[in-house]
């Protein structure tokens, strides 16, 4: 029987396009109905229009299927490995003593914003290249600092990402396929360097962790020869309620937990190691730092496949947003403007006060988890509207702009779904569904720290610019 | 300025469903600063540090809840507690059970409901051919509502349709039932065993409709889209349509209905109909009648006919029929009570081929029958505001509808131009549709009330006869009240005819002078 006669048979099965009242028509008919959430593709602009019909061209179309299937089968077999903590002067490719690395795409001294430059400053005190914050400020700008992204020195730095010579890194090692990747200690919570706060108190604490803290980590993970498997780790904290973005209570258990016996049998003495204990009790963010550079680790190894249109990358430095894909190999990025970050603040701050979305934090996302992974943390839906059927919906939203999930880190709420994963650029130019990014929100002005925590977005822009690339790209 | 606190012992909430209050309660009016938080020394030191220190705050343990608001007066900070109290018992209620999962593309649509077998396209003509080949590459039937699709994507879409055994039904199609299922603009008829292939909407409403009256029902009503049967695009649709209801065990009778096709289309139509295996009823408004016949088809010259002929076929007790003859005494009377000048009808229509229908119907008498839709140019009008003579507007064509809704859903055009041919003094007969039916306006009697309450007015005090006829395309399963809206035009003096083909010739008749 045709397929015509078959559709005789009973009342139509609706997928509607377009005018909603016809869905309703249909409902009141009985019959079953769908109605899309449709937007014009690539916002109407017929270039990315036809890109969009060029990558459905058969030929072309298997090209890209195939690479972005290698892509997504590295991210979802990399498997990374906690191998130990130093400082980046001695373990980050291409650090110097008078480099600062920075979250997101490159940017000039002059156009960082508040919380960058406070970090910057900070920074360049804490490391003894100046006396004090206003020297610092002349520093940077004399041009005798080297500036650039963590991500072009296979890092990750959350918020302003601020990353000097002499801090303490995690060392994280695909055991699959070999790469490395870092991110420095977190700094807990509040008023911080990372979120631009630069006062005695910030550079004192940066001391206390580069004397204390980081070679305790260090000297602990040198008595752990296997490691710590980070992605089963991952797993278990999604499943204890974390995202692992901005709900990191269960997976900071996990890991100090995971470091304790470690720690005890360093030769620090007892007050030093209580020390560390109550540093990492102090705020349940200790462990976020840790899944970044998992993520990193694993999407670097998906980065530099001939024709995938797969996102490895996605960073703000609180002026730009930037992706790279992992078709465009190298330091290739695609910008657009930072976006504001929505959601509730703490008491005394308003949304005016708000810096523009900042760090390199969006890689949990681009891997799969943070506001992709929300409907596993009921707990804190208050960032995304406040019910659990919002964190859900977010979750099986991220399914439209992906490719496959990751069997390996799953969602029980939704029946034990596997993390979004595989960003395909041409999804989200055909959707206009923009990757979800849980993150926090830090005072727009230099040296205050942060304020709040929500919810934002890429720029669509910068997946644009990465449509029209790809598509001199590919043929 | 005074500081008041609220303490909770013992009440714990996660710090961020807190701030998230903490930013609602400082909305509350009169509320100059308020912090709702858990009683740990930092968010102690943070409420001294803005000045929202009380002595109970100070005493707060780390497992109490501090509620500290500052304020103006007493009866604000009542006001304040009430609404932050509020905020604590509002939170999620009042939520909806399951997630209504949304889709972005139609492949994931299909993806997540397999069962899926029809796609509706009703988006933005310079979007709708990419979406219709993506639900007919998904193996979705399509009706494509859209319009403004070029005449190549639609031959690449019904191709593609044809290979792979699919209904392309569209562009610019608007009605459709399949499976007894009214799409987009249709009506609720009876499950029968006649089906229709159509490719002109109202065309297709109007006989289902007829049908259902006449007490038979429908199988399926497949819609092609206008240009189907036009030189180029060759009338895949109506073959494939033909073809299908021929395979459809229920269907007993086909009735086609369009403008006569292209000639090289007709020929093919015909040939169709030839080797067809179930009777085909042939309404190709204006066609000729020997060729249809010629190929075993059973020609109807109008709509009511087109019904009757197919209810017959499929075995209806003609003798039990209520065929609905012309009423002659109300003829006779309408047309002494025009005066000599009364000459010309103005036919305003939301219906494209019911529009067809009374122009034709006029121009078997006059030679001076004009339109905006008419197929020979001599008689096209000449200006689309003005009428000339006998006149047939069609509102529902694009050159009337830009920027907005059919006619069938906004009355406004037609309801301007309804006045101004009211106040013609040559006007004998204004003859109007009211599209009933999914899709139709709910209540396009109700809109034109006033108008014609008016208008009947106006006539009177200038001592002519205005002479309004109206008809209601639509049956008693209609989601509007049919009978009603018939009452309601009854009720205004409107003479109700009871088919489109009645309401062209009462029209024509009632002007017909000295014969």
């Amino acid at each position: 029987m045709s397929k015509i006669n078959e559709l005789f048979k009973g009342k139509p099965n609706v997928i509607n396009v377009g005018i909603e009242s016809f869905k309703e028509d249909l409902a009141k008919q009985g019959a079953e109905v769908i109605h899309l959430e449709w937007t014009p593709p690539g916002r109407g602009n017929h270039a990315l229009i036809a890109a969009l019909d060029k990558f459905e061209n058969p030929a072309i179309m298997q090209k890209i299927e195939e690479a972005n299937k290698l892509a997504v089968e590295r991210i979802i077999n990399s498997h990374p490995i906690l191998i130990g903590y130093d400082q980046a002067i001695n373990c980050v490719p291409g650090m110097t003593k008078k480099t600062i690395l920075h979250a997101g795409p490159p940017i000039t001294w002059e156009k960082m914003n508040g919380p960058m430059k406070g970090a910057v400053t900070g920074a360049l005190v804490f490391e003894g290249l100046a006396k004090d914050l206003e020297e610092a400020a002349e520093l940077a700008a004399s041009g005798e600092i080297t500036f650039a992204p963590c991500h072009e020195h296979n890092c990750v730095g959350s918020m302003a990402g601020v990353t000097s010579a002499s801090m303490f890194m995690h060392i994280v090692e695909n055991k699959t396929y070999g790469n490395i990747a870092y991110t420095n200690l977190s700094e807990q919570l509040a008023k911080i360097l990372r979120m631009g706060a630069n006062d005695q108190s910030v550079i004192d604490r940066l001391i206390w962790m580069r004397d204390v803290f980081g070679p305790i980590l260090r000297d602990a993970m040198k008595l752990n020869p296997e490691g710590i498997d980070l992605r089963l780790m991952l797993a278990q904290a999604l499943h204890m309620g974390d995202e692992c973005h901005n709900r990191n209570v269960a997976g900071t258990t996990l890991l100090i937990q995971a470091l304790t016996p470690y720690i005890l049998q360093t030769d620090y003495t007892i007050e030093q190691k209580k020390e560390v204990f109550d540093f990492v009790a102090s705020s349940d963010y200790f462990s976020g730092p840790t899944w970044m550079a998992m993520a990193k680790c694993a999407l670097d190894a998906a980065h530099g496949i001939e024709n995938s249109t797969i996102v490895t990358t996605m960073a703000r430095n609180g002026v730009e947003f930037g992706i790279r894909v992992s078709g465009m190999p190298g330091n290739t990025w695609f910008t657009g403007p930072a976006q504001k970050v929505v959601g509730p603040m703490f008491a005394g701050y308003k949304p005016e006060d708000s810096g523009l979305d900042i760090g390199d934090s969006a890689i949990t996302e681009t891997y799969g988890f943070g506001g992709f992974a929300m409907a596993t943390a009921p707990a804190i839906v208050a960032l995304v509207g406040g019910t659990v059927e919002d964190a859900i919906g977010f979750s099986t939203k991220m399914k439209e702009i992906t490719t496959t999930q990751n069997p390996n880190v799953t969602i029980p709420l939704l029946d034990f779904m596997g993390l979004p994963t595989g960003i395909d650029v041409r999804k989200v130019v055909q959707t206009g569904i923009m990757p979800v990014i849980n993150t926090a929100i830090a005072h727009k002005e230099a040296g205050i720290g942060m304020i709040g925590a929500g919810i934002t977005y890429p720029p669509v822009e910068a997946f644009e610019k990465a449509m029209l690339a790809l598509n001199e790209n590919i043929h | 300025m005074l500081v008041q606190a609220l303490i909770k012992p013992n009440t714990y909430f996660d710090s961020v469903s807190l701030m998230s209050l903490s930013t609602k309660a400082n909305q509350i009016d009169g509320v100059e600063q308020a912090i709702i938080a858990m009683g740990t020394e930092m968010n102690k030191e943070v409420m001294k540090n803005v000045g929202l220190m009380t002595p109970e705050v100070e005493e707060a343990g780390a497992s109490d809840l501090i509620i500290v608001v500052k304020a103006e007066t007493e009866e604000l900070f009542e006001n304040a507690f009430l609404s932050i109290n509020e905020l604590f018992t509002k939170r999620d209620s009042g939520k909806k059970g399951k997630s209504d999962i949304k889709y972005s593309t139609i492949s994931s649509a299909v993806e997540n409901n397999p069962d899926a077998n029809l796609a509706i396209i009703a988006v933005n003509g310079a979007y709708a051919a990419r979406e219709a080949r993506k639900a007919l590459e998904n193996n979705l039937n399509v009706m494509m509502f859209s319009d403004n699709v070029s005449v190549e994507d639609e031959i690449a879409l019904k191709n593609l349709a044809h290979e792979k055994g699919l209904l392309m039904m569209g562009p610019d199609c608007g009605t459709a039932i399949i499976g007894n299922t009214a799409l987009c603009f249709a009506n609720a008829v009876r499950k029968g065993d006649i089906g229709i292939v159509g490719a002109s909407g109202t065309g297709s409403q109007e006989v289902s409709v007829r049908i259902h009256e006449f007490g038979g029902g429908i199988t399926q009503l497949i819609g092609t889209g206008g240009r189907d049967l036009k030189e180029e695009v060759g009338g895949i649709m109506m073959l494939d349509g033909i073809q299908a209801l021929e395979d459809d065990e229920e269907t007993k009778v086909i009735v086609l209905v369009s403008k006569p096709p292209a000639p090289s289309v007709e020929e093919k139509v015909l040939a169709k109909i030839k080797t067809c295996k179930k009777p085909v009823v042939v309404w190709f408004i204006g066609g000729d009648e020997e060729k249809i016949t010629a190929a075993g088809g059973h020609f109807a010259k109008m709509s009511k006919e087109a019904a009757l002929k197919a209810v017959l076929l499929a075995g209806a007790d003609e003798s039990k029929l209520n065929k609905r003859a012309l009423n002659i005494p109300l003829i006779e009377d309408v047309r002494t009570k025009l005066k000599p000048e009364q000459r010309y009808i103005r036919g305003l229509f939301s219906g494209g081929t019911l529009c067809d229908e009374a122009m034709h119907a006029a121009m078997e008498k006059f030679d001076n029958a004009y339109s905006n839709i008419a197929r020979n140019p001599e008689y096209r009008l000449k200006d689309r505001y003005t009428s000339q003579e006998h006149t047939f507007i069609d509102f529902g064509d694009d050159e009337y509808t830009q920027g907005k809704p059919h006619p069938m859903i906004d009355p406004s055009t037609r309801l301007d131009r309804f006045m101004q041919e009211a106040k013609d003094p040559s006007v004998g007969v204004i003859v109007m549709d009211f599209v009933l039916g999914y899709g139709a306006h709910e209540d396009p009697v109700g809109a034109f009330l006033p108008a014609i309450m008016e208008a009947k007015l106006l006539a009177e005090q200038e001592g002519r006869h205005l002479e309004i006829i109206g008809y209601v395309l639509g049956t008693e399963l209609d989601p509007q009240d049919y009978e009603e809206q018939i009452n309601k035009l009854l009720a205004a003096g409107v003479t109700h005819a009871s088919s489109s083909q009645n309401a062209g010739l009462l029209a024509r008749e009632f002007v017909v002078k000295g014969e």
